[in-house]
């Protein structure tokens, strides 16, 4: 691996900034996380995603200090963690409701924590002034948060919980409350300002798309567990299980029962009187095994005609149209009633299109563009 | 048309209920007293035409007022209310906060039950419960008898017929005004901001001091403003859990309607205990106000 690239988590070396060692947090009867263990590296910008209830939460708050594991331990540089009231963790949070102070202006709260630490008179100013341009607030710090508008509060509240320079950075859905085009705009703006302050981030989010712009490792979490941690790109192109790769974005899967073909080949047999289907997979099946494969709609090829070359191709009937605009995606009907979805970028006028609702079409793909999943 | 009407309503009805008796009073306190029934004079005569309502005017005088000057009885009463009525309201406050801050952090389930046992003296009549603290607070009253019975005092302590007596009366009957706007102010406030002020370094108590305490404010104006405005001018506590020592504007007022009958005297006190009121009202008025406006 090229050494310049920013990945500790490759590295035996690299001391993880936070561990997670065998924790399991229960409320009640409720297991909230269950058996979890985690690294975590300085300077990631590390995201956690899951459906609501998945935990993720559970995870930010107990790093906070707001909860207390059941069992396990969490380790914060070198250090348990667990008897370390929230006050005196080198942690700030930026909550999901921003919890700015309504009495305060907006100076006021980002000086909220560094009064707390008495630091003296003018490096406070100067951090504070500091943290108004970072955030490019300079005009509105009198203002009270009544005053201004969500993305202002949010630059506030980004601010305030930077102002301390933590160690660690825990942002609960820090976008959640922002509409689409800001939240992408303020996307960039984190991931610009995690660069510059060089701060460890942990976001909460269960908005995929925001992990994935914004995370150097996303880890996908289910009913308190983890399914899957890697880069982002890792977890679109090579999920390990079919709950992952339909949590991320838009997928096909086809069960069938795989058969040896070659080194690290299968043939899939997916449905009667079809044709087998061909996929490498670096996991290894034994012959019989239920296979799932999992193909995105983006790599499968629509065409009228069969395409001559192709190793996977199956006949079908164009079911449903969504067009986006830059892009269309064709649900095609196959015969045996399975619903296969194949997108392409509309590169051609729309009036031009060469087929439409109830054409045959064929679908086609390569035998590396799907993977194939055991459950 | 309709607004109009709409609008015209709670005039009129202030103009009735409110200006009409108050011009009645202030009138009354510039006329003198007479044996007579009313007893005062002027008396409006409006058979005599122009000339009798010359004449009603030209009898009337700022005597009265005069007087509350020249006796230090008033001054003295009217001091010792407001006194008796800041101390009474700090006294509330401090009782009424705890309980208001317990039932904003009480379970969701449970706070219908706490508000409904903070209302419920009110479904017995007010004298009835003021007469109630005489069987408690007396020589041989309960808590005296219990107190006894613990060993803690040998000989009876005297409570009822003094100003503690007051201080007690007046907390008991007034607490609900100051807990319920607290109340309302803190259940509003979102938890998290107490997590984000330990978040970024407080204590438990810097975070109540820093964040609890002054959003909670407008609700405390309020319940200091509900209590101290109607305590100024209290007349049944002090008559009854009062003693001679206790001096309060309320009490002179009754004596110099029903004992003394002066009715004009009686009329110029009150006049002026409403002007006194008049600025703890406008400044409760224009808190309300803040307050909205910042809720907007």
């Amino acid at each position: 691996m090229n050494s310049d690239v920013f990945a500790p988590w490759e590295d035996p070396q690299a001391k993880p900034l936070i561990q997670f060692r065998n924790v399991t947090k229960r409320f009640g009867d409720f297991t909230a996380i269950d058996d979890l263990s985690l690294d975590i590296f300085e300077r990631e910008f590390f995201a956690l995603l899951g459906p609501s209830g998945c935990g993720k939460t559970t995870m930010m708050r107990m790093l906070a200090g707001f909860e207390k594991p059941t069992e396990g331990r969490i380790i914060l540089g070198g250090q348990d963690i667990d008897p370390i009231p929230p006050n005196k963790r080198a942690v700030n949070m930026m909550f999901q409701s921003y919890a700015l102070f309504p009495h305060l202006s907006v100076r006021d709260n980002i000086a909220f924590g560094l009064r707390r630490d008495n630091m003296p008179k003018h490096d406070l100013e100067d951090r504070v002034e500091e943290m108004l341009r970072l955030t490019r607030l300079e005009r509105f710090a009198r203002r009270k948060p009544h005053q201004i508008s969500g993305g202002q509060r949010q630059r506030v509240a980004l601010a305030r919980s930077l102002a301390k320079a933590p160690k660690l950075l825990l942002l609960d859905e820090p976008l959640g409350a922002l509409d689409k085009k800001l939240r992408q705009d303020t996307q960039f703006e984190l991931m610009d300002i995690q660069e510059k302050t060089g701060t460890t981030f942990v976001i909460v989010t269960h908005d995929q798309e925001e992990a994935m712009t914004v995370a150097s490792r996303v880890a996908v979490m289910d009913q308190g567990k983890l399914m899957q941690v890697a880069t982002p790109d890792k977890i679109y192109e090579s999920p390990n299980s079919v709950y992952v790769a339909d949590f991320i974005g838009d997928v096909n899967i086809i069960e069938g029962r795989a058969t040896a073909n070659g080194d690290e080949t299968y043939q899939v047999d997916w449905a009667e009187g079809q044709a087998p289907l061909t996929a490498t997979s670096a996991t290894g099946f034994s012959n019989g095994q239920t296979c799932h494969l999992a193909i995105r709609p983006e790599k499968v090829t629509i065409s009228v005609d069969r395409p001559a070359d192709a190793i996977n191709a199956v006949q079908g009937k164009v079911h449903d149209i969504a067009y986006l605009g830059n892009l269309s995606t064709y649900h095609v009907a196959l015969p045996n009633g399975t619903i296969i979805k194949a997108q392409t970028a509309n590169t051609r006028r729309i009036s031009r299109r060469s087929f439409t609702w109830e054409d045959p079409v064929w679908l086609s793909w390569t035998a590396t563009a799907a993977v194939l999943l055991v459950d | 048309m309709r607004r109009a009407f709409l609008i015209a309503v709670p005039y009129v009805w202030l103009l009735a209920l409110f200006l009409v008796p108050f011009f009645i009073v202030l009138k009354i306190s510039l006329s003198d007293t007479e044996l007579a029934i009313p007893p005062y004079t002027p008396t409006l005569d409006l058979s005599q035409g122009w000339a009798g309502i010359k004449d009603f005017f030209s009898q009337l005088d700022f005597e009265n007022f005069v007087w509350l000057t020249e006796d230090d009885l008033y001054w003295k009463a009217y001091l010792s209310s407001v006194q008796i009525a800041v101390i009474s309201t700090v006294l509330t406050l401090l009782v009424g906060y705890p309980i208001a801050y317990g039932m904003a952090r009480a379970p969701v389930e449970w706070r219908p039950t706490l508000m409904m046992l903070v209302i419920l003296p009110f479904w017995t009549s007010f004298l009835i419960r003021v007469y109630a603290w005489m069987g408690i607070l007396s020589n041989e009253g309960y808590l005296n008898q219990f107190l006894l019975w613990t060993g803690i005092i040998s000989t009876p302590l005297t409570i009822l017929n003094t100003n503690t007596a007051v201080y007690i009366g007046i907390v008991y009957t007034y607490l609900p005004f100051m807990i319920l706007p607290i109340y309302s102010s803190l259940e509003r406030m979102d938890e998290s901001l107490i997590e984000a002020a330990e978040d970024l370094g407080c204590s438990r108590l810097q975070a109540f001091w820093l964040v609890t305490i002054p959003l909670s404010r407008p609700g405390i104006i309020a319940g200091c403003f509900l209590v101290m405005i109607p305590v100024i001018g209290e007349f049944v506590i002090p008559s009854l859990l009062g003693g001679s020592g206790t001096l309060m504007i309320g009490k002179v007022l009754w004596e110099e309607f029903f004992s003394n009958r002066d009715w004009p005297v009686a009329s110029a006190v009150a006049v002026v205990l409403l002007l006194i009121l008049v600025v703890p009202i406008v400044l409760f008025q224009r808190n309300q106000q803040k307050q909205a406006e910042a809720e907007k």
